[in-house]
């Protein structure tokens, strides 16, 4: 162990007689994508900095089923679902944060109905709170000045609406936050959603992630910022595909602010 | 000879009438072909819905030209409609505008009907010059061809037909006002500040000429609102009357949220359950009802305001032109799903209507001989389409509801998303990763 995370499970909890302030559903992406577990560490960071006492299930975690949902298999979905809210139940988890929007969304308004009712907060929504709150504390530091654009996730966006806490985490840092010609409502998608990370696109002329890009890059930003792990990965082949890698870095809100701290 | 007139009105209103609720009856029909769905709840916010986005136009002006110009053609249409009132009276009694009594009143409704007609006019001639010179991408789809092209020209000639026959009408009758001493019962009553100008026209023309001209005119005024009412059940025309229901039923949930599909939690549920007993016999299906279906392959399976949505589309092509697979170049088009759903859906009630009342299978659904799954695959579900529509539909929930039925009854998945989806069921991530190494990350540089 190199660095010294603090990553209980809700099972050492239960063991302890404890209950976290948050439960953080980690996702597939972030606990297996080499790029998003760097997502994942970089919000860990924060929670241990800002002492918040959260734990994740570990090896009782399993994919939320919002792959499989959107590529239709209901079935599927629902059978991923119901042994979910079952250990969260077992749990008597009340507040989830997560940092992949997909599971956000299926987590926050799919759940419910199949029994699964909690709390379920977008981890910039989390982050913007411990600030609002003053548990945390960021300064520009080495992003000052630095020119930043945002991609708005679909699942977080268009889908649930939540377009300011990832903005007001960026202008946190003191950074110049450069809004695309397409943004909040009327973001483009990153290619990722409906189970297209998945699978081949259909024929087309061009792929999506890279038309998003060029959005992007139209505004000549130092760093795009995303806010969901499916949507790093698309931005960051976009930017490999425009050979634009050595100039502009693509990095989620949490490594922007575990950066800025240092962590 | 004058009460021939009156008579010969009421029969052409009755007919104009009587066909456009008969086609009203069948469009009912055809919607309630979809299966139910619960739209009741949270009234307040509905009609909050229907006022702001049907009646305010509040999605139309997100493109501020095309929404400019669509509220003066809306504005026109809803005041003339008034004027309408009048000219009903009038043609049933052998009045001549009745309602002249009001006086200034009346002065300045009509006044304004004419500064309405003539913006009409303006706005009308531009959105030609959008579709047939200018040629705004978004008209020029694939599923823009033939009909569809051409139905949206002809709406624009008859509202330009419409609103020049309601000024020479008004042109003339101005000019009979004011003949010295007065000419029959054309009273001095309106204002007329368009038509002034197109008055000088008749001067040289016998009085009697004029007159007969200005029946002309009325007649043709008259005549033209009534068939491009009926004309509305053929074309995407309709969505002056369905943007109200269809704002009103709209889905209220947030857009990421997709419905879980009950007859499916039901079996979920009973595969889950410990104690039940894995060799019973699945209940028998209630006699008359259908098996259920997964998912849509055809209308009916289909909801309601699914139907509904596709009659209301207006064909504008918004969605696709926001959809990111289709300006990527993929085959999918949102408006297309709309506009084949709503394609299907007439020729199914055309075969109810043509077999009394029964549908009678005709080896057709509107999954393939439509809509292709190449179109739904390439779906990110970003909900952008659904975002952008100016009357709240969602092509996004057809698709969806097509794709479970392509994966749920057919198992017709692309390989790749196959792949992903036994990896859920074996690892429970979409990846072929082991449940078991899921907290590794804690531990890796
Ligand atoms: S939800 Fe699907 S159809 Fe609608 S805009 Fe997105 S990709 Fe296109
Ligand atoms: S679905 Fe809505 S946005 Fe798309 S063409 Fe129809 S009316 Fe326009």
């Amino acid at each position: 162990m190199s660095e010294n995370l603090i990553v209980p499970t809700m099972a050492e909890m239960l063991a302890q007689g404890k209950q976290p302030e948050v439960l953080f559903w980690v996702g597939c992406a972030g606990s297996f994508d080499d790029r998003a577990k760097k997502i994942t560490k970089a919000f860990v960071r924060i929670l241990n900095r800002a002492n918040v006492p959260f734990a994740v299930l570990g090896t009782e975690e399993s994919c939320t089923g919002d792959p499989a949902k959107r590529a239709g298999n209901e079935f599927l979905f629902q059978m991923q679902a119901m042994m979910n809210i079952e250990v969260l139940n077992g749990y008597e988890a009340k507040k989830i944060v997560t940092a992949c929007p997909h599971c956000f969304n299926t987590l926050k308004n799919e759940y419910p109905e199949l029994g699964g009712k909690y709390e379920v907060i977008h981890h910039t929504e989390f982050l913007k709170s411990l600030l609002d709150t003053g548990r945390l504390t960021i300064e520009g530091g080495q992003f000052k000045g630095k020119k930043i654009t945002f991609h708005d996730p679909c699942y977080l966006g268009r889908a649930n609406n939540v377009y300011e806490a990832p903005r007001d985490l960026i202008s946190k840092l003191d950074a110049e936050l450069v809004e695309m010609k397409r943004s909040k409502v009327n973001g483009l998608c990153c290619g990722a959603g409906g189970a297209q990370m998945f699978k081949d696109a259909e024929p087309g002329n061009k792929e999506v992630n890279v038309l998003r890009t060029e959005d992007a890059l139209e505004v000549q930003p130092n760093i795009i910022a995303t806010g969901c792990p499916f949507c790093n990965t698309m931005m960051t082949d976009g930017i490999k595909n425009k050979e634009k890698e050595a100039d502009v870095k693509v990095m989620d809100i949490a490594e922007l602010i575990a950066n800025a701290q240092d962590l | 000879m004058s009460y021939l007139d009156n008579i010969l009105f009421a029969i052409v209103l009755i007919i104009g009438f009587g066909y456009f609720f008969n086609n009203i009856k069948k469009i009912i029909r055809n919607i309630n072909l979809g299966i139910d769905v619960d739209r009741k709840d949270n009234p307040s916010s509905r009609w909050k819905n229907m006022a702001m986005i049907a009646l305010g136009q509040s999605k139309m002006v997100k493109r501020p030209i095309a929404g400019a110009l669509h509220i003066v053609v809306y504005l026109g249409f809803i005041i003339i409609n008034i004027e309408l009132v009048e000219i009903i009276i009038d043609g049933l009694f052998g009045t001549h505008r009745i309602f002249a009594f009001l006086g200034t009143a009346y002065n300045v409704l009509i006044g304004s009907f004419e500064i309405l007609a003539f913006l009409v006019l303006v706005a009308v001639t531009v959105f030609w010059i959008r579709r047939n010179i200018v040629r705004l991408k978004r008209f020029m789809n694939p599923e823009m061809k033939g009909f569809p092209k051409s139905d949206a020209n002809y709406i624009l000639y008859f509202e330009m037909v419409l609103m020049t026959l309601f000024l020479l009408m008004n042109a003339s009758d101005l000019h009979l006002q004011n003949v010295p001493g007065g000419f029959s019962h054309f009273i001095q009553a309106g204002s007329f500040p368009i038509s002034q100008f197109i008055e000088p026209l008749f001067n040289g023309m016998s009085n009697e000429f004029v007159m007969l001209l200005t029946e002309i005119f009325w007649w043709l005024h008259i005549v033209g609102i009534l068939v491009f009412m009926n004309y509305l059940y053929f074309s995407k025309h309709l969505h002056i009357l369905l943007a109200f229901p269809n704002t009103y039923f709209a889905n209220l949930k947030p857009l990421g949220q997709f419905d879980n599909l009950e007859a499916v939690t039901t079996e979920v549920k009973m595969m889950m359950d410990p104690n039940a007993d894995p060799f019973a016999a699945a209940p028998a299906p209630v006699e008359g009802e259908l098996p259920a279906k997964f998912g849509a392959s055809d209308i009916q399976d289909l909801n309601w305001v699914q139907l509904l949505n596709a009659y209301t589309c207006t064909e504008c092509g918004r969605c696709t032109s926001s959809c990111p697979a289709n300006q990527t170049g993929k085959k999918l088009s949102p408006r297309k799903i709309m506009m084949d759903t709503r394609d299907r859906m007439e020729e199914v009630g055309k075969n109810i209507d043509a077999n009394k009342g029964v549908f009678i299978p005709d080896n057709k659904t509107l999954l393939n001989d439509y809509i292709t799954p190449e179109e739904l695959w390439a779906c990110t579900s970003c909900n952008a389409c659904v975002e952008e529509c100016p009357v709240n539909i969602s092509p996004l929930s057809i698709i969806m509801d097509m794709r479970r039925y392509l994966v749920m009854e057919q198992s017709a998945a692309p390989m790749p998303l196959n792949a992903m989806m036994t990896n859920i069921e074996n690892n429970g991530a979409p990846w072929q990763f082991n449940q078991q190494d899921r907290l590794n990350w804690k531990n890796e540089d």
